[in-house]
C-alpha cells in the first residue's frame, strides 16, 4: 500500500516504437506509410480523420495484423513474433459494438478476464472492481442489452481494463456519446492514465477532444505521420508573435512584409513568425517608425488544432 | 490490518493486479467450460434454458419409458445400442438450437474481437467451441443410457448379467460419442457461417434433413449395393451405418461389407468439418 506516493507507469520501457512501419492491403491500398514514432508512457492521443490508418495501427500494435514492412515494438516486445505476450499485457476497447446482449456486465467481464488468464476468483473480483471504477457497480447484474450507449461504452472500457494491462488501446471511446457522456468518458480515461498509472492510447478523429486529456499527440493522415510530440512541446515551440495596434494595421503589415517577416492578418491582429530575438526588435522598430500605438506584442498560443492544420497544408504542397 | 472485518474504511482506489496470470491452456479450458454451460443455458436467462432442457427431458422420457416397459415385460424393447439411433432427430434439433448459441451470437455481436485481442488464438476458440458442442450433445444421451442401465441392472436375474449389461451400455456410450462428434462437427461448421441465430438453426436442420429423401429413394428403388450404400448420402443416416458396422452386425438394414467405408466417410466428414471450421476462423480478426 503506497499512500501519498504515486507509483510510476509500468513497465519502465518505451511504450511503442515503430520504424518505417508500412501496411498495404492487397498491394494497392496503403493504410500506413513509413510511420516512425517513439512513444513514452502516458496518455497518448492518436488523431486522424476516418480512414487515416488509426485502426490499422492499433491492430498492428495488438499483433493481429502483420506489417508489410518496417518494425514495431510494444512494451519492448515484437507483436509479430510475441503477439500472445503482447495481448496478455494490453487492453483493447474496439470502436464498434461488441457486447453480447444477453449476458450481464459482470458475467461478461468476468469471462473475458478469464480469457486473459485470471483465475476464477480473481476474475470475479477484478470484474466487480473495474465495473465500480467505470461507474457501473449498481447495474452490473443487469443484461448488457438493456444498457444505454454510454453504459455500453463503459462496459467495453471495463473489459479492456479488467486484467490490469500495462497499455490500453481505446478506439474512438467517445463514439455515439452525448456531450455529457463524452466528458464523463474523457474524465475516466484521464483518471486511468493519471491515478491508475496505466498508459493509454486514445484514438479519435476529434482533436479537440483528446488534446484535453493527453500528454502527447500522434497525428496521422493518409497513413503518414503528420506530427508526434508532447502537448507541452507543441505549445511551447509555438513560433508566432501576435502584434496588435489600434490603427494603421495595413501600413504596419506593408512595412513588415517589406522586412521579409511575412505577417498574416487575423482580424485586427498580425501574426509574425518568430525567427530569433531580433524579430522583436524589428517589429518594435517598425511600429516606432510608423508612430503607431502598440497594444500588444506577445507570443501567440496556438491551439493544437492550428498546428496540425498548418502542418498538413505544408505536407500536402 | 489484522482484522479486516472490523469496520475498515475501504480503500476505493485502483489496485494493480499482481496475482497469477495463467496461460492460453487455461483460457481455452475456461472457454470450453463456459460454452458447455451456455449450451444448457446455465448462468443465463430462463428463456435460454427452455429448449436445451426440453430436449434433455424428451431424451430422458424416452429412456424412462423404455426402462419401465422392460421392467414390466422383462425383455428390452430396444437394446442400449439402438438407443442413440432412436433419438437421432432430437439430437439434430438439439444441435440446431445449441450450435448457433455457441458461435452465431459471437459472430453477430462482433464479440470475437474481444476474444482475439487476448492471448487466445482463433484455432483455440474454434476447437474449444467444437469440443463444447460435442460434450453438450453427448451428455444427454449418455445420461439417458446410464438411467437405462440403472433400471436394467435391477431387472436382470443373475448378478453376472450386470457385467454383460455394462459391456452393452459401454458400447452404446461409444456409439453416442460417434453421434456427438459427427453431428457436433457438422452443426458447428454450418452455424459458424451464419450470424443470425434463426438462420443458423434453420441451416443446421436443413443440412441434416435435405439429404434424407435421397437415402429414402435409394432404399426404395436401388439394388442391394445401392441399399447398402444409401445411408452414406446423409449425415443423419451415416452414423447409423457406422453403428450397424461396429455395434449391430447383421441388422435388418445392413451395410453389407461396406462398414469400413462408412467409418472412413465419417472420419473424413468430421476432419473436413474441423478443418473448414479452423479455416473459417483464421481470417476473422
Amino acid at each position: 500500500m503506497c499512500v501519498g506516493t504515486l507509483p510510476s507507469y509500468r513497465p519502465d520501457v518505451t511504450l511503442i516504437t515503430t520504424s518505417s512501419l508500412t501496411k498495404r492491403y492487397g498491394g494497392r491500398v496503403t493504410a500506413l506509410d513509413q510511420l516512425t514514432v517513439s512513444v513514452e508512457p502516458g496518455i497518448i492521443g492518436l488523431v486522424g480523420a476516418n480512414g487515416a490508418g488509426k485502426s490499422t495501427f492499433i491492430k498492428i500494435l495488438l499483433g493481429l495484423l502483420a506489417p508489410t514492412a518496417g518494425t514495431v515494438r510494444v512494451l519492448g516486445m515484437d507483436p509479430v513474433a510475441q503477439g500472445e505476450q503482447v495481448r496478455a499485457r494490453v487492453g483493447y476497447m474496439p470502436e464498434n459494438d461488441c457486447l453480447p446482449p444477453d449476458l450481464s456486465a459482470v458475467e461478461l467481464v468476468t469471462h473475458l478476464a478469464r480469457m486473459s488468464g485470471l483465475p476464477r476468483t480473481a476474475a470475479r473480483e477484478r470484474a466487480s472492481e473495474v465495473l465500480r471504477h467505470v461507474g457501473l457497480y449498481e447495474e452490473r447484474y443487469r443484461q448488457v442489452g438493456g444498457y444505454s450507449t454510454g453504459m455500453k461504452q463503459r462496459v467495453k472500457l471495463a473489459q479492456a481494463l479488467v486484467h490490469d494491462p500495462d497499455l490500453l488501446l481505446l478506439d474512438e471511446p467517445t463514439n455515439g456519446l452525448d456531450p455529457a457522456g463524452r466528458d464523463t468518458m474523457l474524465d475516466l480515461i484521464h483518471r486511468i492514465g493519471t491515478e491508475f498509472q496505466i498508459s493509454v492510447v486514445v484514438c479519435s478523429h476529434l482533436l479537440g477532444e483528446v488534446e484535453r486529456i493527453c500528454d502527447s499527440l500522434i497525428a496521422i493522415d493518409g497513413g503518414r505521420l503528420l506530427r508526434a510530440e508532447s502537448i507541452a512541446a507543441m505549445t511551447s515551440t509555438v513560433d508566432l508573435l501576435a502584434v496588435e495596434v489600434s490603427e494603421g494595421v495595413d501600413a504596419l503589415a506593408e512595412r513588415l512584409t517589406a522586412l521579409g517577416l511575412e505577417p498574416t492578418r487575423e482580424g485586427a491582429t498580425l501574426l509574425v513568425r518568430l525567427r530569433d530575438d531580433g524579430t522583436y526588435d524589428q517589429i518594435l522598430t517598425a511600429v516606432a517608425e510608423l508612430d503607431l500605438p502598440l497594444h500588444r506584442l506577445d507570443q501567440h498560443r496556438h491551439r493544437v488544432a492550428e498546428l496540425f492544420a498548418t502542418k498538413k497544408e505544408t505536407a500536402n504542397v | 490490518m489484522s482484522n479486516p472485518s472490523a469496520g475498515v474504511i475501504h480503500d476505493i482506489g485502483y489496485h494493480r493486479y499482481d496475482g497469477p496470470r495463467l496461460g492460453r491452456g487455461y483460457a481455452v479450458r475456461s472457454l470450453y467450460a463456459h460454452s458447455v454451460r451456455t449450451a444448457f443455458g446455465l448462468g443465463r436467462s430462463a428463456k435460454a434454458k427452455i429448449f436445451p432442457w426440453a430436449t434433455v427431458g424428451l431424451i430422458g422420457i424416452v429412456a424412462a419409458v423404455l426402462t419401465a416397459i422392460r421392467a414390466q415385460i422383462g425383455e428390452p424393447v430396444a437394446t442400449y445400442v439402438e438407443f442413440p439411433q432412436l433419438v437421432t432427430l432430437l439430437l439434430v434439433l438439439f444441435g440446431a438450437m445449441v450450435a448457433p448459441e455457441l458461435v452465431s451470437r459471437d459472430l453477430r455481436g462482433g464479440v470475437l474481437q474481444l476474444y482475439f485481442s487476448r492471448p487466445l488464438r482463433t484455432s483455440d476458440y474454434a476447437l474449444a467451441k467444437l469440443a463444447a458442442l460435442i460434450t453438450a450433445m453427448f451428455l444427454p444421451v449418455a445420461g439417458a443410457l446410464l438411467l437405462m442401465f440403472a433400471g436394467g441392472a435391477f431387472t436382470v436375474d443373475r448378478i453376472g448379467d450386470v457385467w454383460d449389461e455394462f459391456l452393452d451400455v459401454a458400447q452404446a456410450l461409444a456409439y453416442a460419442g460417434v453421434y456427438a462428434v459427427t453431428f457436433g462437427s457438422v452443426s458447428l461448421l454450418v452455424a459458424s457461417l451464419a450470424g443470425r441465430r434463426a438462420v443458423a438453426a434453420a441451416s443446421v436442420v436443413a443440412t441434416f434433413l435435405v439429404t434424407t429423401p435421397v437415402v429414402g429413394v435409394l432404399h426404395a428403388v436401388g439394388g442391394d449395393t445401392a441399399q447398402e450404400l444409401a445411408d452414406l448420402a446423409s449425415p443423419m443416416t451415416l452414423v447409423g451405418g457406422v453403428g450397424d458396422w461396429l455395434f449391430e452386425p447383421g441388422g435388418e438394414h445392413g451395410v453389407g461389407s461396406y462398414g469400413p467405408l462408412y467409418g472412413a466417410v465419417t472420419v473424413g466428414l468430421v476432419a473436413a468439418c474441423a478443418l473448414l471450421l479452423l479455416a473459417r476462423y483464421r481470417k476473422v480478426r
